[in-house]
């Protein structure tokens, strides 16, 4: 990699902004194919029981309907259970939409209609008679805590707690001790653009599935497990996703229905779901969690226990590791975590945006911040003092870690030394000013991922690669890293992603894609360089004729001589000479098996730390979060524009968390009442004021050769536990059950 | 969504005629709301009868001082009228408290009287609902009641009206002027909508076919002292938990004349005279404030998940009546509940 940075690092806009803004950007639900049929989906009213009859006969009677899919009449297609499974499926039996008589849980998909038009089929649905024998349901988490049970190892990624030491012996060597339940309820992703799969029937089997996903090779491997279609067979296409936030991780059932009803009926169709409908799958669990702390009397942690119990579904385990980060963030020798999961009659959760370690960091920040007050600390100063310089949990030094820059960076931007330590002792006029803080820690990862760089003969270089962008800046990122690479205009490059047609890239998640692909974007370009350069060689150039790769370099559009800047050649020159249209590199970090049972020689994570300002009505108790600074710590920063676009969102997130955010369930229906954006509330502009993010300096060129760590995720960490701290500095009270709402208040 | 007609009307008369010719048929104006609950199959005209072009949405003074909104007139349009920022800003403050500017742009005076009820359980057509369909039972009693009411509720029915603006219109003492099949008529706002009762399907007064064609406010407008407080779960786009709308008339520290209307407590915005009435003739103190406020929750019975509305009704009823009094002074760090527009 060239120390010189044209690109790397600066913050440029949006590539894909100006097709956003034009409405020329296409989604899923907006591909118009010719003579498409549309499908809508019919959800069940009831949590569990029978379908006992389905009279659909005055809706096959319109005219317009072309057919009423139900468990009835949807064929058999795989029969094995891991045909079903995706790159991210939890342990157990994934759910197969339209199987059979049975209802697992409110808003079950339970019939597709497929009409000339979305409003037809809209309307049948309205009049489709179902008729249903009523089971009795649980899905009240608090009421089954006794049957929870350790899930095994069925998720990627998922990692059993491990405890150490002996929390008893640390307990009763502390001499301040804190103890309390946590809770949050379930929360669904919603993102803007709500699911929808346009199926274009291409003759012969032959599909062009436009999907909403944050995976293409996911959607892919998924149809053609379930329906036997080749790779030719099922084409993948995800250019824009509307928001992810970890729902497009797994296919969702409107990708099984639209294919199903596409081969049928050998027609284009499209089935987008409804808002309500939004509700109906994978979503942030309800999360029971019981910390306990001990210090010595230096302030030392001496003791840590944390237990988490979370909802699954009947049917899968889904796991995520809410607990685990507690043994790594802070040192501390004596740590006891666990980890269950109850089984309840609602759908199987979803990885949502820092899976676990947001809700493990609610009930452990908020637990910080107690302890801190029953040792006589300040809350940073008592983080400080329980700093990890050596990761416990996995037993290995980190690889990099400017946490402590964050705390110093964060808090000289806050003002944090100003705070005094008694709650309600800040004053705006009448308000109580609450001043808290939090932080977290996440995982820095990196997948195989495939790439290909194209330069034609105009000098245009081509970088491509089968991932997506939910919106994070994975286009302008990647363009801004192959620009940098072979020393073009960024004008001259274009990414091109989200197409099975593409080379192999990870799901986007886990705020692994830009390590992934970037990475790998670097390695397309130093191959396709080298092949240059032995072009150049065959060409009457004598300037490289004994040049190695390492001689030369690419800057403005040419290849030069490392040792004489002056002697160059203009790239699309080689090009032209080659004879081809185009030349063309691929690079594929595909791992050995070897190499991925090597152990790891570091322990590599982000870090962050948030800082937070409440103004509390005394009166009403109406919370307002007027300041918010966050220092993250995650390696090199490709486009600080973007990434900062990521924090932000992170921080917005974080508040609603921990002032609005929650799917209500009615116990007696077993069903999410606020199945809206009415009703789900999210904070509109008027809630957020300043937001502040610090990207502090951290290199790190072992975590990979660019040295990123990822910001998708780590800038929700502490969010909501810091303003849980800051109300409880402004008012005294201290919430442990979040959202916190007016009532909680009062 | 069922298969509808649609007319645009030109004229009253041919509205009214055209809605009694059809059984099935509902008037439309900006249909911010109606559309969502055809969307939610909860309403299912067979007919729309489109009121855009009826001339009604003049904002006009009136002769007896007073001012009168076309019922067409849109939300957006009143909020922002010289009129009505001059004369009535408490009207001006309530409809900006509520929906977005985009809906308000779109939503019409009339409209806004005639909204529906925004619980969950009406919404949701798997859940039995007396409103949407009577005798079925109501499912929000013993359920999740965040925005139901704790006032005037009965056995069949604990829904509350949603609007901010009818707040005010019943602080101000309007009058809603209508047109049906019998002729014209006019109904004074606190018996324009109903309390639930054993007929909860029923929101208001109006008999079958009448149209609502304009609103009166009288000309006493309250624009020195007042107040609307609007306490939500998110700063804007939300509905009440709580809102008061409060009017004094002070002869410097004694209140001449009073007003209270509450939103997000019952099936009608809640107008409560007995508590005016402790409040006038009374310095204007904290003291007043909150025995009136004591009086207007009096009777006031919670579900549960919403008992909290009961205490945060007190406070902010005294809050309002506060800030109504301090209006001229300066404005304490509590304008953030009524910042945004």
């Amino acid at each position: 990699m060239s120390l010189i940075t044209d690109y790397i690092g600066k913050p440029t806009s949006r590539v894909d902004g100006p097709a956003k803004v034009l409405g020329t950007a296409k989604y899923a639900a907006e591909f118009n194919v010719p003579n498409l049929l549309y499908g809508y989906v019919v959800s069940s009213p009831i949590a569990k029981g029978k379908i006992t009859k389905i009279d659909s006969e005055k809706v096959r009677a319109l005219p317009g309907v072309q057919e009423v899919f139900t468990h009835e009449n949807v064929p058999n297609y795989a029969f094995l259970d891991r045909s079903y499974k995706d790159d991210v499926a939890p342990g157990g039996s994934p759910f197969r939409p339209l199987h059979d008589a049975e209802i697992k849980y409110s808003l079950q998909p339970v019939a597709l209609i497929v009409a000339d038009t979305f409003e037809l089929a809209r309307y049948a649905a309205s009049i489709l008679h179902i008729e249903y024998e009523e089971a009795a349901h649980e899905t009240e988490l608090t009421k089954h805590i006794d049957e929870a049970y350790e899930p095994g190892r069925g998720k990627t990624g998922y990692k059993p707690p491990k405890s150490r030491g002996n929390f008893g012996r640390g307990w009763k060597e502390g001499v301040a001790h804190m103890e309390g339940q946590f809770s949050h309820h379930a929360q669904h992703h919603n993102p803007m653009e709500m699911f929808a799969s346009t199926v274009e029937w291409l003759g012969d089997k032959k599909l062009n599935i436009y999907d909403k996903t944050q995976g293409v090779f996911n959607s892919q491997q998924y149809v053609n497990k379930v329906f036997g279609l080749s790779k030719d067979q099922a084409r993948v296409i995800s250019k824009y996703t509307g928001g992810g936030f970890g729902s497009g991780l797994r296919p969702q059932y409107q990708l099984f229905m639209a294919v199903m009803a596409s081969l049928q009926l050998e027609r284009s169709v499209r089935v987008s779901l409804t808002r309500q409908q939004m509700f109906s799958f994978g979503h942030r669990p309800e999360t029971l969690q019981h910390v306990a702390l001990a210090t010595a009397a230096d302030g030392s942690l001496t003791g840590m226990n944390h237990f988490a119990v979370a909802e699954t579904s009947q049917f899968e385990d889904f796991t995520e590791n809410v607990v685990g980060w507690t043994g790594t963030l802070y040192d501390c020798k004596n740590v006891k975590l666990g980890y269950r999961l109850a089984k309840l009659d609602v759908f199987s959760p979803l990885d949502m945006r820092a899976p676990g370690a947001a809700s493990g960091s609610i009930a452990l920040e908020i637990a910080m911040d107690e302890m801190a007050y029953a040792a006589g600390l300040d809350p940073l100063e008592f983080r400080i003092r329980n700093y990890s310089d050596f990761d416990q949990a996995q037993n290995l030094p980190y690889s990099s870690k400017a946490l402590r820059k964050c705390y110093a960076e964060g808090a000289a931007k806050f003002g944090w030394e100003q705070r005094t330590p008694e709650p309600g002792s800040m004053r705006d006029g009448n308000l109580l000013v609450g001043w808290g803080m939090g932080g977290g820690i996440w995982d820095a990862s990196k997948q195989p991922a495939v790439v290909k760089a194209s330069l034609d003969a105009d000098g245009h270089l081509t970088v491509s690669s089968g991932t997506n962008d939910i919106g994070t800046g994975t286009y302008t990122i990647m363009t801004q890293i192959a620009a940098e690479s072979m020393g073009l205009p960024i004008e001259a490059v274009t990414f091109v992603l989200g197409d099975t047609t593409l080379p192999e890239s990870p799901l986007q998640g886990g705020s692994w894609t830009a390590a992934s692909v970037g990475n790998s974007v670097v390695e397309a370009c130093n191959k396709l360089g080298e092949a240059l350069l032995k072009q150049a060689q065959k060409m009457d150039h004598a300037t490289f004729k004994d040049a190695k790769i390492d001689d030369v370099q690419f800057v403005n559009g040419q290849m030069r001589l490392r040792t004489d800047l002056t002697q160059g050649i203009v790239l699309r020159d080689i090009v032209q000479a080659s004879g081809e249209p185009k030349m063309e590199a691929e690079n594929s970090t595909v791992l050995t098996k070897l190499e991925m049972l090597k152990p790891p020689k570091y322990s590599m994570h982000a870090h962050n730390a948030v800082f937070v300002e409440v103004k509390v009505d005394p009166d009403l108790m109406t919370v307002h979060v007027t300041r918010v600074v966050n220092a993250v710590a995650a390696g090199r920063i490709i486009n600080p524009k973007t990434a900062r676009s990521q924090v932000l969102g992170s921080v917005v997130w974080g508040i609603s968390s921990a002032l609005m955010e929650e799917s209500v369930m009615d116990h007696r229906f077993g069903r999410y009442m606020n199945h809206n954006y009415a009703e789900y509330h999210v904070p509109v502009n008027a809630d957020i004021h300043d937001i502040d993010v610090i990207f502090v300096n951290e290199e790190d060129d072992k975590v990979n050769p660019l040295g990123i760590k990822g910001i998708g995720e780590v800038g929700l960490l502490g969010v909501a536990a810091a303003v849980a701290n800051a109300i409880y500095h402004a008012t005294g009270k201290r919430v442990r059950d979040l959202p916190i709402t007016i009532d909680k208040l009062l | 969504m069922n298969s509808f007609t649609f007319t645009q009307a030109t004229a009253v008369e041919a509205a009214v005629q055209d809605k009694a010719a059809h059984e099935g048929a509902a008037y439309i104006g900006g249909g911010t709301n109606l559309i969502d609950l055809m969307k939610e199959n909860v309403a299912r005209p067979t007919h729309l009868i489109g009121l855009k072009n009826l001339g009604l949405d003049n904002i006009e003074n009136t002769p007896d001082g007073g001012l009168r909104l076309g019922a067409l007139a849109t939300n957006a349009d009143t909020a922002y009228h010289p009129e009505v920022e001059k004369r009535y800003p408490l009207l001006n403050q309530a409809i900006l408290a509520g929906a977005s500017p985009q809906l308000r742009n779109m939503a019409t005076d009339g409209g806004n009287l005639m909204q529906r009820t925004r619980c969950y359980y009406f919404y949701d057509l798997a859940t039995p609902c007396n409103k949407r369909e009577p005798g079925s039972g109501c499912s929000a009693i013993g359920g999740y009641t965040r925005v139901h009411a704790i006032l005037g509720t009965s056995e069949q029915c604990i829904a509350t009206h949603p609007s901010d603006m009818c707040v005010a219109l019943a602080a101000l003492d309007a009058t809603v002027r209508v047109s049906g099949p019998n002729g014209e008529r006019t109904i004074a706002f606190e018996d324009f909508h109903r309390l639930p009762g054993n007929t909860p399907e029923r929101d208001n007064n109006l008999e079958p076919g009448e149209l609502i064609t304009g609103l009166d406010l009288p000309a006493k407008g309250f624009e020195k002292n007042f107040s609307y407080l609007k306490l939500r779960d998110r700063t804007s786009y939300a509905f009440a938990l709580v809102s008061v709308a409060a009017t004094l008339e002070l002869d410097g520290t004694t209140i001449k004349d009073a007003r209270l209307a509450l939103g997000g407590v019952a099936h009608k915005p809640w107008r409560d005279k007995a508590a005016e009435a402790l409040l006038i003739g009374q310095p204007a103190t904290a003291d007043t404030f909150r025995r009136a406020a004591a009086k207007v929750l009096e009777g006031a019975k919670g579900q549960g998940t919403n008992n909290f509305k009961i205490e945060l009704a007190k406070r902010a009823i005294v809050r309002a009546l506060k800030q109504a009094t301090e209006m001229n002074q300066a404005l304490d760090a509590t304008a953030f509940q009524n910042s945004n527009p």
